[in-house]
């Protein structure tokens, strides 16, 4: 039995090995310079890159954080120190119950509340769309680990006449900034490759964008434009993006499993 | 002699504006949270009320999509869906449970570190990253078996070609491909069952982690073998939480969009064979909303947005109270 298990384990490990293996081979070539600063070539052109994919993560990815940094750590901060309050059993079932919704619902959901009122599309709809996913995420690392702060703390704080907001904002959240910050990168790690609330709302753009109220491009936009095109080149830049998108997820979440072990 | 008392004591007044303030504060931004999920129903029934007034539930039932006569019913993709997700767990579910006890039970702690933190980086890989692989390195290997079929078994081949063209099937039918593309069922379901490991794997072997080592040392003591202690003592205590992590993995499944949107064809008919394209839900969503016209097509496509997401909610609370019960409390 013990043979079966381990060679169901290795069944399980194999995908991300194969993954990575052929993203290596045949993305590595394509990641050059121009992959970095020059925009998509025409349709059936070679040559060209993402700059316009790169800029338009970032600039999502920043939106998407400021939102999901303050309802997200709000809400922790809401469950975690006010366990009391008569709503908070019903804040956390929500934000539990959000975190099953599939991305592409969120991003109908955006559409309706964000490009329908602006009339087009645009980066801002597609941060907020990765922002609202974010949230329940960072909710639940943010709870975790303020509770792992020991109530004597707090007391010893209160007990010198500091008011709660005080104790809470600077006692207890720099107690716990390195494991909320743990759960932010693995929240924006986890948002920075979702492609499906994207389609409608950033919905993508061949040059760089950086006016967040217009359309505007991300990675795994491009990957899913590009994997599913029938040009070779859209293809072979589509695998070099893949790579790209999934080395720096990887690393992020390294870095963060590696500051949350030391703690 | 002791002192009376005072009647009433005065104490200082704990708290102070600024508590007042933050609270307000911390609780306009939770509420948030709240307003999110009732925007969700209101917007998304909204859009799709056009579609749910023509159809009511037989939007459900009924098989039909097209947009020339303005009919529109969801019954295969809604079976796309159920059929996608059910099958990728058979495939994962035991596979799951594997890796969870090797790493829990069996490795040494040298190698179950970083076996775990593989199955955790497997849950990391975008639903694109995944599409992308299957389609440029799965699909030509299915592609290859599919031709073999194909031409190794001319006369099932045509007798089969026969009934898929009156619309019917038969059970031998149902492993032969129609037109060897490589796209399909069997490709979104193997594809599924990847993404959707970790979720498995990672609940089962934390609730397994839970089982109180005095049930295992008790067992060991009566001279069980390992397995009889897994069987015996370890998966009997942790089923429930097994079964939350199973079903947090099916909402996963049923949500999944690109991987599943790019390798199953996309076409919303009931399933022939395992290898013929067909459909789900939320691949649907992502080939139509772009596209469709305002009015009643726009709004089925929401309409199906609406239906999933009423079944992740429904999913998730099952799946949540499930491994809350097995939970140690202060945990």
């Amino acid at each position: 039995m013990g043979v079966l298990i381990a060679l169901g384990t290795l069944l399980v490990v194999a995908p991300l090995i194969l993954i990575f293996g052929f993203l290596l081979i045949k993305g590595l070539g394509a990641l050059n310079l121009d992959f970095f600063l020059k925009n998509p070539a025409p349709e059936g052109e070679s040559g060209g890159g993402w700059a316009n994919a790169i800029s338009g993560s970032l600039v999502i990815l920043a939106m998407a954080a400021v939102l999901g940094v303050t309802v997200g750590v709000s809400g922790g901060i809401f469950l975690a120190e006010f366990p009391r309050h008569r709503l908070m059993p019903t804040i956390r079932m929500l934000s539990d119950v959000l975190s099953g919704i599939p991305a592409i619902v969120m991003g109908l959901v955006v559409y309706a509340l964000v490009v329908r009122p602006m009339g087009h599309f645009s980066a801002l709809a597609g941060g907020v769309a990765l922002g609202l996913l974010m949230v329940p995420i960072v909710v639940r690392t943010t709870e975790e680990v303020l509770k792992l702060v020991p109530l004597s703390v707090r007391e010893a704080g209160l007990a010198l006449g500091l008011p709660q907001w005080k104790v809470i904002l600077s006692i207890v959240l720099p107690a716990a900034s390195g494991g909320i910050i743990t759960g932010l990168m693995l929240a924006l790690a986890r948002v920075a490759g979702e492609a499906a609330p994207l389609l409608f709302t950033a919905f993508g753009s061949n040059l760089v964008n950086l006016n967040p109220l217009q359309p505007t491009s991300a990675l795994p936009l491009e990957i899913y434009k590009g994997a599913t095109s029938a040009y070779d080149e859209n293809q072979r830049l589509a695998q070099a993006g893949a790579l790209l998108l999934i080395t720096l997820i990887f690393v992020t979440s390294l870095l963060a499993r590696a500051a949350n072990r030391r703690r | 002699m002791h002192e009376t008392v005072p009647r009433k004591v005065t104490l200082p007044k704990l708290g102070s504006r600024g508590d007042g303030v933050f609270r307000t504060v911390i609780l306009g931004l939770s509420l948030i949270i709240a307003l999110t999920f009732v925007l969700s129903i209101v917007l998304l029934g909204q859009q799709s009320w056009p579609a749910i007034q023509k159809f009511g539930l037989g939007f459900l039932t009924t098989n039909v999509w097209n947009p020339v006569t303005s009919e529109y019913g969801a019954l295969s993709l809604v079976m796309g869906t159920l059929l996608t997700s059910f099958l990728a767990l058979v495939i994962s579910v035991p596979l799951a449970i594997a890796s969870s006890l090797f790493v829990a039970e069996y490795a040494p702690k040298w190698l179950a570190n970083p076996v775990g933190y593989l199955v955790e980086l497997l849950a990391a890989v975008p639903s694109v990253v995944y599409g992308l692989w299957a389609l440029f390195a799965l699909k030509p290997l299915f592609q290859q078996v599919q031709l073999a079929l194909y031409t190794d078994y001319p006369d099932l081949t045509a007798h089969c070609a026969e009934l898929f063209n009156a619309g019917r099937t038969s059970l031998p039918c149902f492993v032969m491909p129609q037109v060897p593309t490589g796209l399909g069922f069997l490709l979104a379901v193997t594809i599924l069952a990847i993404m959707i490991l970790p979720f498995t794997a990672s609940v089962a072997r934390d609730v397994i982690r839970l089982v109180p080592a005095d049930q295992r040392e008790a067992m060991y003591a009566l001279g069980a073998t390992k397995w009889e202690v897994i069987r015996l003592a370890i998966l009997p205590y942790a089923r429930a939480g097994i079964l939350g992590g199973v079903i947090l993995a099916l909402g996963r499944a049923l949500g999944e969009t690109l991987a599943v949107a790019m390798v199953i064809g996309n076409t919303p008919e009931v399933i022939k064979s395992i290898w013929a394209p067909t459909a789900t839900m939320a691949s649907m969503i992502a080939n139509q909303f772009g596209d469709a016209q305002e009015g009643l097509q726009r709004a089925s496509v929401v309409a199906l947005g609406l239906t999933l997401f009423f079944v992740s909610v429904f999913v998730n609370l099952i799946a949540r109270t499930l491994i809350v019960r097995l939970t140690p409390k202060g945990l």
